[in-house]
């Protein structure tokens, strides 16, 4: 019984030899199959995303197995195993537990927190589950590691603060306001980047939208494709009196809004928050905005900002969790050494019947006089006895010791079990 | 068994402003349960000793500076409840829990003996102007609380450093909006306290108003609401400019209920 993780991501290998090791569609299905068939392969598992393809085994022999694994993924993929063998890594047992662990968590993750892995995961236990390829170890060892993925992300940070600028923007628009899907939103410019920004907000529920562009047809079109309206460049103050949220991208070579203009704007629309995101370099709204009341301007270096204070955020969360998996190792080895003496419990447990049914039998021939109550009477003392004298071994068995390999050995031993009688 | 109880539910909300203050550092859903389920059982034990000594003394416990500090954290723990209830924000706790347990602290180390009630006092006013002074009083202490953590998020927010509470701190919007709330819950039953104060007074003493140091520092903490709601609906003074007067105006309310029993004495001597 031993784990055996053979994989490549991101880190180890380029997006072609991703390409080519993908099992998609069919292919997966196909090759979960071939793959369990192996000889000495008891389980498998294959999880397969654009970041990364790997697979989980149980295998008898795992000094073979990774040539085993190497030689099948060069076969099913048509690919040498020279390009192979540089991109690959393999973990064994704790290590592969930990390596499994963290994949789950998505610490291992490009991005390290993006919670989509966790179900990439899932979907790789369902679908070997349904094709029947996995058993007792990796069904624990994929429960375990959703669980772990849990803990880590109810317990840690490191899948809260947004890590691109877009997010950014979305995450400081809902730390203003409420009622997001509310409020009035204006793409000063019409540039690809506004469009991808306005875009992007719209996503997340906000539906009036007015564009302001230079060239009015420009803006008309853009209006049109995000559902909004259009208004010409130079009623755009008066129409920044109703706006809550302004995404700037002009494209001009110097400020089109002052503050002094702004504190105008502010002044008309009772004071009411605006949050103003520049995105244009040069920048096209004066830093000093920032300084009135109820306004808060970020430009692009400020998201960036934001985002790289993320960033080192969720490293500082990573730590924690990984605390957190060590813990969890800790649990999954002392089941899985529990496991490991599960054979030995059960034939000694067997051959201490055998003796004591063995007996019994022989004494009821030797006193055919004996009455019911007798016999019941003696056989309740054999049981006794066996039960009491196979006790203390089989608690120490059950126990979690480091020498645990050499406990069972002498138990065998001691107790004349040999390895055939184990298999039963 | 009113002093057992008492100090039961000091030590409950003692726990609840602990763990409220360890939410700030370190904080998970649990321990924000936590805040609430300490706050709860010490809200259960100290109405308990409200009623206790409602009985011993046959009207409402709020004659002595004892008595009422801890009927004024008993109306805070109320409104918190309420916020609880209906905005769910998070880390309200952090924010009243602390002022709750350092008005039953001062309540404590008051003297407690209930003294016979002087003949002046005794009037079904009592009761009324009491209780809408210090309900109104414990919504300027929320809002007080929330306007702080509105000007912590307004901080982050304009200094673009996101990290400490920003993540857990609701938007400004909500805050403000309960802000906003709670003095216009808080104004009016400050002015009716004021108005059924005067009535009183001129029952008890024979004319309304009489320039105490109380009566003093209670218009002034009306005025300082007054201009909250007034600057709000005239020049738009929203945001940071509320919040700050919010908190100025708790310092008036702290004063007036404090210090000027400590510091200045006059006819509210008693209270």
């Amino acid at each position: 019984m031993n784990i055996l993780v053979v994989g490549l991501n991101h880190k180890t290998a380029d997006v072609e030899v991703r390409e080519r090791l993908a099992f998609n569609g069919e292919k997966l299905s196909e090759g979960l199959l071939k793959l369990g068939g192996l000889p000495g392969v008891e389980e498998a598992i294959i999880l397969s995303t654009c970041n990364r393809v790997e697979i989980y085994l149980n295998v008898k022999e795992p000094e073979t197995a990774f040539d085993q694994v190497k030689a099948f993924l060069s076969e099913f993929h048509g690919l040498k195993s020279a390009a192979l063998e540089k991109s690959l890594y393999l973990y064994r047992n704790l290590d592969a537990v930990r390596h499994v662990f963290r994949v789950g968590s998505s610490l291992d993750s490009m991005v390290v927190g993006e919670p989509q892995i966790l179900g990439q995961l899932k979907d790789a236990f369902e679908f070997a589950l349904e094709k029947k390829t996995t058993g007792i170890l990796l069904n624990r060892l994929m429960k375990k590691t959703i669980s772990v993925a849990k803990r880590v992300r109810t317990e840690t940070r490191i899948a809260e603060n947004a890590v691109s600028i877009s997010f950014a923007a979305l995450e400081l628009a809902r730390k203003i306001f409420t009622d997001l899907p509310e409020k009035s939103f204006m793409l000063l410019g019409a540039g690809e980047m506004a469009e991808l920004a306005a875009k992007h907000m719209m996503n997340f529920g906000v539906t009036k939208v007015v564009v302001v562009n230079r060239t009015f047809e420009r803006g008309c079109e853009l209006a049109k494709e995000l559902n909004g309206r259009a208004v010409k460049f130079e009623d755009f103050l008066h129409e920044a009196v109703h706006t809550d949220i302004i995404i700037c991208s002009t494209g001009a070579p110097a400020y089109v809004l002052r503050k002094e203009e702004m504190q105008k704007v502010m002044r008309e629309r009772k004071q009411k928050p605006v949050f103003i995101i520049d995105i244009s370099v040069p920048r096209n709204i004066d830093p000093e905005t920032n300084d009135l009341d109820n306004v808060y301007l970020y430009d692009v270096d400020d998201l960036q900002g934001v985002v790289d204070a993320n960033i080192s955020e969720r490293q500082k969360e990573a730590e924690k969790a990984e605390t957190i998996i060590g813990e969890e190792i800790e649990s999954f080895r002392r089941w899985m050494s529990s496991l490991s003496s599960v054979p030995t419990v059960v034939a000694l447990r067997n051959k201490a019947e055998l003796i004591k049914k063995e007996e019994l039998e022989k004494l009821i021939n030797k006193f055919p006089g004996l009455g019911e109550k007798e016999k019941k009477a003696i056989e309740y003392m054999a049981s006794a006895i066996t039960n009491k004298l196979i006790h203390p071994p089989t608690v120490a068995l059950r126990e979690d010791a480091e020498d645990k390999d050499v406990l069972v050995a002498m138990i065998k031993k001691l107790y004349g079990i040999n390895g055939d009688e184990e298999e039963k | 068994m009113s002093v057992l109880l008492f100090e039961l539910s000091l030590t409950f909300y003692f726990a609840a402003a602990i763990v409220g203050i360890v939410e700030l550092f370190k904080g998970t859903k649990k321990t924000s349960n936590f805040v609430l389920v300490f706050a709860v059982a010490g809200f259960v034990l100290h109405s308990a000793t409200i009623v206790v000594r409602y009985t011993v003394s046959g009207h409402l416990p709020i004659t002595s500076l004892h008595e009422a500090s801890s009927f004024f954290a008993w109306c805070i723990v109320v409104i918190f409840f309420f916020l609880e209830y209906r905005y769910r924000i998070d880390l309200l706790g952090p924010f009243t829990m602390p002022i709750v347990f350092v008005l039953m602290l001062s309540s404590s180390i008051l003297p407690r003996e209930i003294k016979p009630l002087s003949p002046v006092l005794q009037s079904y006013w009592l009761g009324i102007h009491t209780f809408l002074a210090f309900l109104g009083d414990a919504a300027f202490a929320t809002a007080f609380g929330i306007g702080i953590m509105y000007l912590i998020q307004e901080h982050h927010l304009k200094s673009k450093r996101l990290g400490g509470l920003f993540d857990r701190l609701p938007n400004l919007q909500i805050l403000d909006e309960i802000n906003y709330r709670l003095i216009t819950l808080g104004f009016p039953l400050l002015t009716l306290a004021i108005i059924t104060g005067a009535l009183w007074a001129e029952s008890a003493w024979g004319s309304y108003w009489r320039w105490d140091p109380k009566e003093v520092w209670s218009l002034i903490t009306w005025f300082i609401y007054a201009l909250v709601l007034h600057a709000r609906l005239t020049a738009g003074w929203r945001g940071r400019k509320a919040a700050i007067l919010s908190i100025v105006g708790f310092l008036s309310v702290i004063f007036t209920f404090f210090g000027v029993n400590l510091l200045l004495k006059g006819l509210h001597a008693f209270v």
